[in-house]
């Protein structure tokens, strides 16, 4: 499949807007097709479903009803939309007392013709990485990251159907194929505390901080994600002088497969990691001025 | 003219509270062939039988139906009582007016009356009709095989032998003892595996009744309770044959002809690949009970498998598997908890300044002094017995983490952990559901074997001969397999008291002239008892697998295969007397 | 003790909390146990029990991370992260003051921007929790950094279809109303507020 309908999601157009330009520029150097779903509403993340789990399926299944009549799969950047629409569809596709109460509510008539698949899955199994590798100019080479997929594109797996929940590993093959080094640890599906990030912010501190050490014990210097959530909460809440940058897998691409862009992408980040890339000599423009 | 005589039982109110005995009575004398008919409270006690067996003198009768209560209950009863006074006893009949009538129409009284005469009526056409038969004789072969070379098989196939009866006992492996022998201690006493277990294999090897093949496996079956022939199929040691590589040797086939098997196929342990929230198997100082064992049984102090420093932390971990219907299986494995307690015991003395911890969700220890066992691991041996199932053991540098729980306090409960020993569930032996299918013997879901009933018949299989002993039939310790083993053994003793085996008669026969070899009857025969004679060219019935179920008789177009004293004129003139 | 609230949770829920043996597994790998005052196990052992005060009244259910760590490992296949859910839901409908209040305050607040423009707004989201929770001055630094770099846009975004999701919602609510008193009891109108 070479087209994709695209569901940006809240995030990706204020918070996290560099992950969604990454995602278009990488789409685009792959040749291949992103339709952005129109008129597509907000998910309802985590607020809807922890004060009225009907509403939480409802709003996902109208952009499911817009979707579907445009016929190609949907593909969701942020982990948290993607959990909330993979459950929608799950929902209308194994309950039919749910399937009727949603469709009254929504006013449609679910098909069940479209897959519904996070951006990592897409890129590195539908898309394939191959035709990654095949794009490759400058490989990440002297790159150590940890990859990091938090809760809600693995849990649960019986809806989610992502890997293996205990130990996911396509990430860490994309990371590879870019030519980094993709550092082993055990933390790469523990929570960062995302969801209690303003809400309770003394948790999800200390979720990030142990997450942010044991990253730098494994040898890593900066954390790979695929979810908004995550990377601004990773961001803002790492404490100390020494913090480790935080990613989108799309930026990497990006850099990687030597875009321009990818420059305007550093400095929306909290963390700069613009050090960081500086001291990894690979990644050095072919034009870099030399002092002489 | 027939000299029937119909006994109406009242059995107290069950029969008497619905139906009209004495009508049934009445009605019953007036049929031509019967010349005496009789109520009485109770049938089935003696002086009811003893009403029967003077009946039978006094009025000359040639044939006997008991109105009563099912067959199931007493046909065998009466057909003894019939015996004793002289008349053959497939000349007796029950016919059934309480299951099928007074205990169902209660609510219609003269209904149910009407039913118990007609029902009455068409058993006593039935009685006129049936042939004198003797049970059938069988021979019995007096050798067993048993299935299996661990304690479970040795044991059942040493109480046999000892009784004076052969034995085949057949293993897969190249040495006797099974799981038994990578044990390193019991429960209990501590007392070495290995010392238990010598003596047993001695006596194995060493007696003149059993013949032993190791590295060998059953590879067909054929026959019934009594004359099984059974192929077995051993790979040949390398001694035999010291020039010729491995893969070039045939494997031996034997035959033999026994007269019962026991099954006693053992367990396997749980791959730890499926749990990978544990590890998933990858963890080098992670490892399951049997592994465990073997570290204990090198007699060397403990030391994590990764490298080689001295486990001086020790997490056991119970339910790794078990009681998990969502990802493992579903039932406990009982004898975790006990062997737990004994390996974090021996740990103790191994490692003295050690600590251990033992996870648990309950404690199982229902055993004579097993739970006084269990209590000295906590206060002789210091370990530490944490009440909350384990979330997640993960690698973090050179330790293993553990993330517990304790219940009594609600606290989360995290460890750094030298090694890790995982109390996995046993499942039953690999190809257990294969050896099932070979000998038509039915397997759980999980492939442990079905006992013939669950309370009252735990060593059998519902096929007749065949019998269970050990793990292959469920989770169990030594003590319990080797009670087992000699229950089954006991079971195999019963059946060769007796030289020679009796069999119902009421089997299929074939009336020879009218059979025109079709072979319908052979196709449709679920038990594989006919057959086309290849020189005489009727079919023919084995009468010991035959169990007389009448597929035959249906699929026969000239009506030649008849089923003995439930032949098709027969059912005619039952049917007749009911409409 | 009371039996309804434990078949009201269940139903509402649609998990066999019945099923539950307190292994504590849960708990173990649960990430905000610290904060917690009794963790998912003692949540499920006060629904089967029937401790409906003190659980719609727990700081527990408001912590929850839905991170799903529970319902992933129970061996008996219980989503305890749902059952949390139908808590709030439950805690909410009974007017029961929440005893972590910035997380009701911050839900309330995003669905009622979701509710208005059929997305996500996160400028006026910020201003009216900060300005509701009193809490001013927390991560002022960063949130100045973001809105700095572009990423918090003042002008809120809108859908031509947002009649719809206003419609959704109000539809979903009448759901729940209905789902909840044939379930269990009407709202308790003297509960405490």
């Amino acid at each position: 499949m070479s087209v994709y309908t695209y569901y940006p999601g809240c995030s990706l157009e204020s918070t996290a807007c560099e992950y969604d330009a990454s995602v278009r520029a990488v789409f685009k150097a792959l040749e291949v097709e992103l339709h952005e779903l129109e008129e597509w509403n907000c998910c309802g993340a985590s607020s809807a479903h922890c004060v009225n789990p009907l509403l939480a399926l409802a709003l996902p299944a109208r952009n499911l009803a817009l979707a579907q009549s445009l016929g190609h799969d949907l593909v969701l950047p942020c982990a948290a939309c993607f959990n909330r629409h993979k459950s929608a569809d799950y929902e209308l596709r194994h309950d039919p007392d749910r399937r009727s109460e949603l469709e009254a509510i929504v006013g449609f008539r679910y098909q069940g013709n479209i897959a519904v698949r996070p951006l990592l899955e897409v890129l590195t199994i539908g898309v394939g990485l191959e035709s990654i590798r095949g794009r490759v100019k400058r490989p990440l080479g002297g790159l150590k990251a940890v990859a990091y997929y938090g809760c809600l594109l693995v849990r649960p797996p019986q809806v989610t159907q992502f890997e293996n929940p205990e130990n996911p590993r396509l990430m860490n093959q994309l990371l590879e194929t870019l030519g980094a080094e993709a550092v082993d640890w055990s933390y790469a599906t523990e929570c960062c505390g995302g969801g209690l990030s303003l809400t309770k912010s003394s948790a999800a501190a200390r979720l990030v901080n142990r997450l942010a050490e044991r990253a730098r014990e494994a040898g890593a210097a900066a954390m790979v994600t695929s979810c908004p959530l995550c990377q601004i909460n990773l961001e803002m809440r790492q404490s100390g002088t020494q913090k480790l940058p935080i990613f989108y897998f799309t930026e990497l691409m990006g850099l990687a497969f030597g875009l321009p862009e990818a420059e305007s992408w550093w400095g929306k980040h909290l963390i700069d990691p613009r050090p960081l890339l500086a001291e990894i000599k690979s990644l050095q423009p072919a034009s870099a001025k030399r002092d002489w | 003219m027939s000299r029937i005589g119909v006994f109406v039982c009242h059995c107290g109110h069950n029969i008497a509270g619905t139906v009209d005995v004495k009508a049934v009575v009445e009605q019953l004398q007036r049929n031509g062939d019967v010349v005496f008919a009789i109520d009485y409270k109770y049938m089935c006690s003696d002086p009811g039988q003893q009403l029967i067996r003077e009946s039978i003198e006094k009025y000359q009768l040639d044939g006997v139906v008991v109105a009563a209560c099912s067959p199931a209950m007493h046909e065998t009863t009466f057909r003894r009582t019939v015996s004793a006074a002289g008349l053959n006893g497939y000349r007796c009949e029950s016919a059934n007016i309480r299951e099928q009538v007074s205990w169902v129409h209660q609510q219609n009284k003269e209904a149910a009356t009407q039913k118990a005469i007609e029902i009455a009526e068409s058993i006593v056409e039935k009685v006129k009709r049936n042939e004198a038969l003797e049970p059938l004789i069988l021979p019995l072969t007096h050798r067993t095989l048993v299935i299996g070379g661990g304690i479970a098989g040795m044991q059942a196939a040493l109480d046999i032998a000892e009784a004076g009866y052969a034995v085949i006992l057949v293993e897969r492996q190249d040495h006797l003892g099974g799981r038994m022998a990578e044990l390193s201690g019991s429960f209990l006493n501590f007392q070495a595996a290995p010392d238990l277990l010598d003596r047993k294999i001695q006596q194995v090897l060493s007696h003149p009744n059993i013949q032993t093949l190791l590295n060998a496996d059953v590879d067909s079956l054929s026959g019934y309770v009594g004359n099984f022939r059974v192929r077995v199929r051993q790979k040949p040691a390398e001694a035999e044959a010291p020039f010729v590589p491995l893969d070039d040797l045939q494997p031996l086939t034997y035959t033999f002809d026994v007269g019962a098997i026991v099954v006693a196929s053992g367990w396997q342990p749980y791959d730890r690949a499926r749990l990978p929230e544990y590890g998933g198997g990858e963890i080098p100082d992670v490892v399951d009970g049997l592994t465990f064992e073997a570290m204990l049984r090198s007699g060397d102090v403990i030391r994590r498998p990764s490298d080689g420093k001295i486990a001086r932390q020790v997490v056991f971990v119970q339910c790794a598997g078990s009681r998990d219907p969502e990802h493992g299986v579903s039932y406990c494995s009982k004898v975790c908890c006990m062997y737990v307690a004994k390996q974090a015991m021996l740990y103790k003395e191994r490692v003295p300044q050690g600590q251990a911890y033992v996870f648990y969700i309950d404690i199982r220890s229902a055993g004579k002094n097993y739970d006084e066992y269990v209590q000295r691991a906590m206060t002789d041996y210091g370990v530490l017995y944490l009440r909350g199932k384990v979330s997640r053991v993960f690698r973090e540098g050179d330790q293993t983490l553990v993330w517990g729980s304790d219940t009594l306090t609600g606290r989360a409960v995290e460890i750094a952990a030298d090694l890790v020993v995982l109390a996995t569930p046993m499942l039953p032996s690999n190809g257990s559901v294969e050896l099932g299918q070979l000998l038509h013997i039915s397997t759980d879901g999980y492939g442990f074997f079905n006992e013939a009933h669950p309370k009252l018949r735990p060593v059998e299989t519902l096929t007749a001969g065949i019998y269970l002993a050990g793990v292959a039939q469920g989770p169990k310790d030594i003590p319990e397999t080797v009670s087992q083993a000699s229950g089954a053994a006991a079971k195999v003793l019963q059946l060769f008291s007796k030289n020679e085996m009796t069999s119902s008669p009421l089997v299929a026969s074939v009336i020879e002239e009218l059979c025109a070899a079709c072979g319908a009857c052979v196709k449709v025969c679920p038990y594989g008892a006919r057959e086309i004679h290849p020189i005489w060219n009727y079919a023919t019935v084995n009468a010991a697998l035959c169990q007389g179920c009448g597929a035959c008789v249906v699929a026969c177009p000239n009506k030649a295969s008849q089923v003995r004293n439930w032949r098709v004129e027969q059912v005619m003139e039952m049917v007749d007397a009911l409409v | 003790m009371n039996q309804d609230f434990l078949q009201t949770v269940e139903a509402l829920s649609g998990e066999p909390i019945l099923l539950c043996f307190h292994c504590h597994k849960c708990t173990a790998g649960c990430p905000v146990v610290e904060e917690m005052d009794y963790g998912p196990d003692r949540i499920l052992r006060m629904v089967q029990l029937g401790e409906k005060e003190k659980l719609l009244r727990s700081r527990d259910i408001w912590l929850c991370a839905t991170c799903e760590t529970c319902g992933t490992r129970c061996p008996n296949g219980i989503d305890i992260a749902k059952v949390m859910d139908t808590l709030r839901m439950e805690a909410l409908r009974c007017g029961v003051t929440p005893a972590e209040p910035e997380a009701a305050k911050f839900h309330k607040l995003f669905l009622f921007v979701v509710q208005t423009l059929g997305r996500s707004h996160e400028a006026s989201l910020l201003i009216a929790y900060k300005l509701w929770t009193l809490n001013l001055l927390a991560d002022m630094d960063s949130g100045l950094q973001l809105f700095i770099k572009g990423k918090v846009p003042l002008m809120p975004k809108t859908i031509k279809g947002r009649h719809q999701v206003k419609r959704i919602f109000v539809k979903s609510a009448e759901a729940v109303a209905k789902e909840q008193s044939a379930s269990g009891k009407p709202a308790p109108a003297q509960e405490a507020k």
